[in-house]
């Protein structure tokens, strides 16, 4: 494999990353808080969907975004009533939110555009109804300026402004998580609630702050997809993205840090089953792509069976709090 | 009114609409979804055709997972539809076992073979079709690399694929085919994400023409082609308008014509074995005013010439699902 071809799965890798990179951080917001949430996936599309559809009405990506974000955070709501203000169990909570996600899209989707459950292409709205890739300052120049030039021309440039937001947010997370107080609570919440409520703090009100934030964030995932990757929405398009991601939160071990690997890692592998061809001639022997798109998984039982370290869940994740017990 | 006369009146209804109901076709369309932009929404456009012109009103179902197929089938049969007409090879195993079980109702199945006396298996020459808008890119390739996408890795797609290679082999002996297919599940129909990157990662092999055969997949391989600036061929119905001077062509397949015919014949559906091929008008290349600038008369008439002999039996297309091999493509 050579170098640019190496640079080319990369940048395949990072655009493949970035969804996941969101829908992980979600995740592990929310589940850092106690709050299970297989409902990303489900999220995901529906930001998606009103993302591409209200970029499409209005010709503008930025308040798609919005109504993207919106429309993730009506979801988590929704999952924050069942499972923090109901105390219902979250994982039945996180299937509803799925199946509501993928019924709900495609039927608005058809009211609006009547065009079977998907959006019309966002390139027909002009050059602002999609997120477009940005050129970074002197990418041009810099292709012919060695290894790192190339890198930075290909591999750094050329991405829509959500994939660099993306990046972003792993320090974010990691600063709000264990560098200011509301993420010590946070993080206390999801291991011990009662200690939480003891000092006085809010354990409803954290979580349900843990809930939104996975919102914004699975928001972002979904209008990526929508309209920085593609340009419209098309049912079911999140194929299993925000299952990924879960698998990718327990490959991190519910570490911010360890989360952008986690995501790195699942999106290289999906490139590299793009390309048999290179592949082959860096190993010698022809892998089947099944092999590698399977490989996110295999990693994650390996992790989770304890063969590499050891995954520890949030203690008190999964379980809705009690006070008056 | 009297009471009687109401009761009467009412039954008269009831014994009107039964009867309608006996003689209403039904179609099933597979997972893709009915407006998928391709397949099944050719065969609705067929079904449509079919009601406006005899003013006939038709069932129909969108099938959302793999339980329903068995579901479907027998409450359409039960409920007196004739004939059902199904799109899609995966009905095959499931109307296999159902169709025994309802002598008096006619079936037919689109992209399948099923051997029962009450069936109409319609299959495509796909190779046949995918051979010419193969030639279409070989001529029209500069890098002469050219890309195909299928969407499930199934034998059909293969089929597909390989008439294709043939096609472009044929036009341009030194051009290189790359296939790729999305994926192994069904979820394989309906991911335009990988299908932009699958386009993605032809181009930087070198591809400067894809064909994609990916149901909603190729949505994603069509819009990517277009954002990157090569050309692309769409599947199923003509696509050629949703990237016009992008989209080269489009393999047509004619499933509204066997929808519309299905439909026409009605109860007394001709069973059997039924290809559409070149010969019959199935399947043919896309010609509008979205691709006449991008399509040169010479290719036109390479490609008119080769289709001449294909109907002549002059010239072979290798079909794959014949040995499940492919002369011109490594799988």
């Amino acid at each position: 494999m050579d170098f640019l071809t190496f640079l080319q799965i990369s940048d395949t890798a990072v655009r493949f990353a970035i969804p996941l990179l969101f829908a992980c951080l979600a995740g592990l917001f929310s589940e850092r808080a106690g709050i299970f949430d297989i409902g990303l996936e489900g999220k995901m599309l529906a930001a998606a969907f009103f993302s591409a559809a209200i970029a499409a009405l209005t010709g503008n990506v930025w308040i798609g975004l919005l109504a993207g974000i919106g429309a993730s955070m009506a979801l988590s709501i929704i999952h924050g009533l069942a499972s923090i203000t109901f105390r219902g169990n979250q994982l039945i909570s996180g299937v509803a939110i799925n199946f509501l996600a993928a019924g709900l899209t495609v039927l608005i989707a058809q009211d609006w555009f009547r065009q079977g459950g998907r959006t019309p292409s966002l390139s027909d709205f002009g050059p602002n109804a999609r997120f477009n890739s940005i050129t970074l300052p002197y990418a041009d120049q810099m292709q012919d300026a060695g290894p790192l030039g190339l890198v930075y021309a290909e591999l750094i440039s050329g991405h829509s402004i959500l994939v660099y937001v993306g990046f972003l947010m792993v320090p974010l997370t990691w600063y709000i998580l264990f560098r200011t107080r509301f993420g010590l609570r946070l993080r206390a919440v999801g291991e011990n609630p009662a200690a939480v409520d003891t000092a006085g703090v809010s354990v409803v009100g954290l979580r349900y702050a843990a809930v939104a934030i996975c919102g914004i964030l699975c928001g972002m995932a979904g209008a990526y997809l929508a309209t920085g990757l593609q340009a419209g929405f098309v049912k079911d398009m999140s194929s299993g993205r925000g299952f990924i991601a879960l698998a990718a939160l327990i490959f991190a071990k519910w570490r911010p840090w360890y989360a952008l690997w986690a995501c790195l890692l699942f999106g290289f592998l999906q490139a590299m089953a793009l390309r048999p061809d290179a592949v082959e001639r860096l190993v010698q022997i022809d892998i089947p792509g099944q092999l590698l798109d399977a490989l996110p998984y295999i990693l994650t039982v390996v992790i989770l069976a304890g063969f590499v370290g050891k995954a520890i869940p949030p203690r008190a994740g999964g379980e809705p709090y009690v006070k008056e017990r | 009114m009297t009471l009687m006369q109401k009761l009467l009146g009412a039954s008269a209804v009831l014994a009107l609409s039964a009867g309608t109901a006996t003689a209403e076709p039904a179609l099933i369309f597979d997972l893709g979804g009915k407006f998928d932009k391709s397949f099944n929404e050719a065969a609705f456009n067929g079904a449509q055709r079919w009601a406006e012109e005899t003013g006939g009103t038709f069932r129909e179902i969108e099938l959302t997972s793999e339980a329903q197929r068995e579901q479907a089938l027998r409450r359409f049969a039960e409920a007196g539809a004739n004939p059902v007409v199904m799109t899609g090879f995966a009905f095959g195993s499931v109307l296999d076992e159902v169709a025994p079980d309802y002598p008096d109702t006619k079936f037919a199945i689109i992209d399948m073979v099923v051997d029962q006396p009450n069936v109409r298996s319609v299959v495509f020459n796909e190779h046949e079709g995918s051979f010419l808008v193969g030639m279409m890119a070989g001529l029209k390739t500069e890098s002469g690399t050219v890309g195909f996408i299928g969407g499930m890795d199934i034998p059909l797609i293969r089929k597909f694929a390989c008439g294709y290679a043939q096609g472009v082999v044929a036009a341009n002996p030194d051009a290189t085919v790359i296939a790729n297919m999305t994926g192994t599940t069904p979820a394989a129909w309906n991911d335009p994400v990988k299908g932009g990157e699958l386009t993605k990662a032809q181009i930087s092999q070198g591809a400067d023409i894809v064909y994609a055969a990916a149901g909603g997949t190729g949505v994603g391989v069509l819009q990517a082609a277009a954002d990157e600036g090569i050309f692309s061929i769409g599947v199923d119905s003509n696509q050629n308008y949703l990237h016009p001077g992008s989209v080269l062509t489009s393999m047509l397949k004619r499933v509204d014509v066997a929808v519309y015919e299905a439909m026409s014949q009605g109860t007394d559906l001709e069973t059997g074995f039924n290809v559409m091929g070149l010969a019959n008008y199935g399947v043919g290349v896309a010609l509008d005013e979205n691709n006449e600038a991008i399509v040169s008369y010479d290719m036109l008439a390479q490609v008119y010439a080769a289709a001449d002999k294909i109907v002549s039996g002059e010239m072979m297309v290798h079909d794959y699902m014949s040995d499940d091999s492919c002369p011109a493509l490594e799988f």
